[in-house]
């Protein structure tokens, strides 16, 4: 009889090690059953690219022995759009909407990122008050991503209601976006040097009342599921990603934290005001579902402690940076004078020029490290404008990630590396 | 106003920092590798932002090993590549950090138009994909891959579309998918 498909197959008890051999090397995991008739049949499937499991649009090839995954590879590059060749050839100030569209569940932090790199090669320091601003739009777009990480990742292993708390709460939180920028989804809020409209007022009133709501829906999703027994059982010992393991496929973010490897650039290389906040690091050690799902489940309560603390030490002032390059002219200037006309004509058909340099700025977005690497050799494009995405490196990581694991737990284990196809492609 | 300019503590660096360890670094690799470094600019003198060095292309494998294991540079963040349109044409980029300090060191090699590289698998595995992105783009091949594909474009697409010289409009449209290749599953 064959009972290779138990749980039993990857226990560490002496009598399954003796059996089968040690779970932990490859070979043996894929050790069959005598008995078994159907040793050694290999059954090719393919997953997506468009196919509800999947996230978006990418493709994963699995060549399975029984339910277990052999050998595996992704292909993806159906949303290419060519970004890095656009950033060549837009204006600094035209590329800020395309920024939008690279993790487009948190387009607010790819903002913020592309502004402070282009102001960071001009030598521009935006005024207290915006950046403010910016740090709690990117806790709001972290808070947003990792619900909507948890919630799909549970919807995808069944437990659907508990997918529809994050979700009340993102629809909440994109008001308050729109609020700030007439935009819900693609939000292109920052320019170079500013932001492009203040905050209403009241908005920080409006915020602290979404930050109480949230608190509360997050403890009890807490109590919903991390302690459900089925969910346990799905998640702990699968798809593990160790240490070592996300050194070497450059994992960061909340998926290498899951692992033990503690950075947050957040902490570690504080931009804008992060070091006159507090909040604390999660780390978890094993790497599993479980321990990514944890630590972005603790990284929401953290993010939403940085927007409290933003939201009482928000002063008024100026959003614009005292720099007559970057600054987009008042429209009472532009419709009554003669100059206020040509300098918004100039802006917006040949853009500024950023000086010679190159620099690379990466922040800590919601899934990882999110680096803009600009060359410029002067005028009003870069020379190249390379975009370091997470999910990349993430998703690079699958193959090694799922291999030896069932194919239902390849689910499992894409929904919680969360990788999103508009950062993938670019 | 240039990146000479002080960096302000917003956007996350600060010469103040790093400014020490980025001098032992160069003085540890001018001291141990002086044939293999072309150039170094580093931040303050030159438009850089962390210190840069311009490797030789036979042994940057060996600086690598050195940078990656004694200095402690072992977490590839970045790996590109930019066409400057001069001779030689292209530039390798690798963006390392260092784990236990948080410091950052730019790579850069040179290549020539249709010159091979010797890739990096050995050294980092995440390697695999960025190389397959360099190829995809720009044309540059790199030695002893062991499955340099197209990632982002179709298998059939011609050309390298960050190439200063592909044509910024024109499709090439393929009425059938992409075919499979069941070699890459055995």
């Amino acid at each position: 009889m064959s009972d290779s498909n138990s749980k039993n197959f990857r226990t560490d008890s002496p009598l399954d090690i003796a059996r089968w051999g040690n779970p932990s090397s490859d070979d043996a995991l894929l050790k069959r059953d005598n008995d078994d008739i159907f040793e050694d049949s290999k059954v090719l499937v393919n997953i997506g690219p468009t196919h509800p499991a999947m996230h978006g649009a990418f493709r994963c090839m699995a060549k399975l022995n029984g339910e277990i995954i052999e050998k595996s590879y992704c292909e993806f590059g159906y949303t290419h759009r060519g970004k890095e060749k656009l950033g060549e050839n837009r204006t600094y100030h035209q590329f800020v909407v395309y920024t939008d569209r690279l993790n487009y569940c948190s387009a607010l932090i790819n903002n913020v990122t592309y502004a402070m790199s282009v102001e960071r090669l001009m030598g521009i320091e935006v005024p207290e008050r915006a950046v403010w601003i910016r740090m709690m739009c990117a806790e709001l777009a972290r808070v947003i991503d990792h619900l909507i990480c948890v919630g799909i990742n549970a919807v995808d292993l069944g437990a659907f209601s508990y997918f529809l708390y994050g979700y009340h709460q993102r629809e909440k939180a994109y008001t308050l976006i729109e609020k700030l920028c007439g935009a819900r989804l693609t939000t292109s809020y920052t320019r170079i040097g500013g932001l492009m409209s203040d905050a209403p007022d009241g908005w920080e009133r409006e915020l602290k009342e979404w930050i109480k709501e949230t608190r509360d829906v997050v403890d009890e999703m807490d109590r919903l599921l991390t302690e459900n027994r089925i969910w346990m059982k799905r998640t702990k010992g699968v798809a593990i990603m160790n240490r070592e393991d996300c050194i070497k496929y450059s994992f960061t973010g909340p998926n290498a934290r899951a692992a033990g490897l503690d950075v947050d650039l957040r902490r570690d290389q504080p931009s804008m005001f992060y070091d006159k906040v507090d909040f604390d690091v999660p780390v978890a050690q094993t790497g599993d579902v479980f321990d990514r799902y944890y630590v972005r489940m603790e990284e929401i309560r953290q993010s939403l402690n940085i927007l409290t603390q933003c939201a009482d030490r928000i002063k008024k002032g100026p959003i614009w940076a005292d720099d007559k390059r970057t600054r987009i002219p008042e429209k009472d200037r532009v419709y009554n004078t003669m100059e206020g006309l040509i300098h918004h004509f100039k802006f917006f058909m040949s853009g500024f020029d950023v000086p010679k340099g190159e620099a690379y700025t990466p922040f800590e977005a919601a899934n990882g490290e999110l680096g803009f690497y600009i060359v410029s050799k002067g005028g009003p494009t870069a020379h190249r404008m390379r975009i370091r995405g997470p999910s990349f490196w993430h998703y690079q990581g699958l193959d090694p990630m799922i291999r030896g694991e069932y194919i239902a737990d390849l689910v499992a284990a894409l929904g919680s590396i969360n990788v999103i196809a508009g950062e993938l492609d670019r | 106003m240039n990146i000479n300019t002080p960096i302000h503590t917003i956007y996350g660096y600060f010469n103040e920092k790093f400014g020490t360890e980025w001098k032992v670094v160069a003085e540890s690799l001018t001291a141990h590798f002086p044939e293999a470094i072309e150039a170094t600019l580093m931040p303050g003198v030159a438009d850089v932002d962390m210190p840069t060095f311009f490797l030789k292309k036979d042994q940057a494998h060996a600086v690598l090993q050195n940078l990656k294991d004694v200095l402690g540079f072992n977490f590839l963040t970045d790996y590109t590549a930019t066409d400057e349109e001069l001779e030689p044409r292209f530039h390798l980029v690798i963006h390392l950090m260092s784990l236990s300090t948080k410091c950052r060191v730019r790579i850069k090699i040179k290549l020539a138009d249709q010159e091979k590289m010797p890739t990096l698998i050995s050294l980092w595995e995440g390697a695999n994909w960025a190389e397959r992105e360099i190829y995809d783009m720009f044309g540059i091949h790199f030695e002893g891959h062991p499955d340099l594909r197209r990632i982002l474009m179709d298998m059939r697409w011609e050309g390298h579309p960050l190439r200063k010289d592909y044509p910024l409009r024109g499709y090439q449209v393929f009425l059938t998918p992409e075919p499979l290749d069941p070699e890459l599953l055995k």
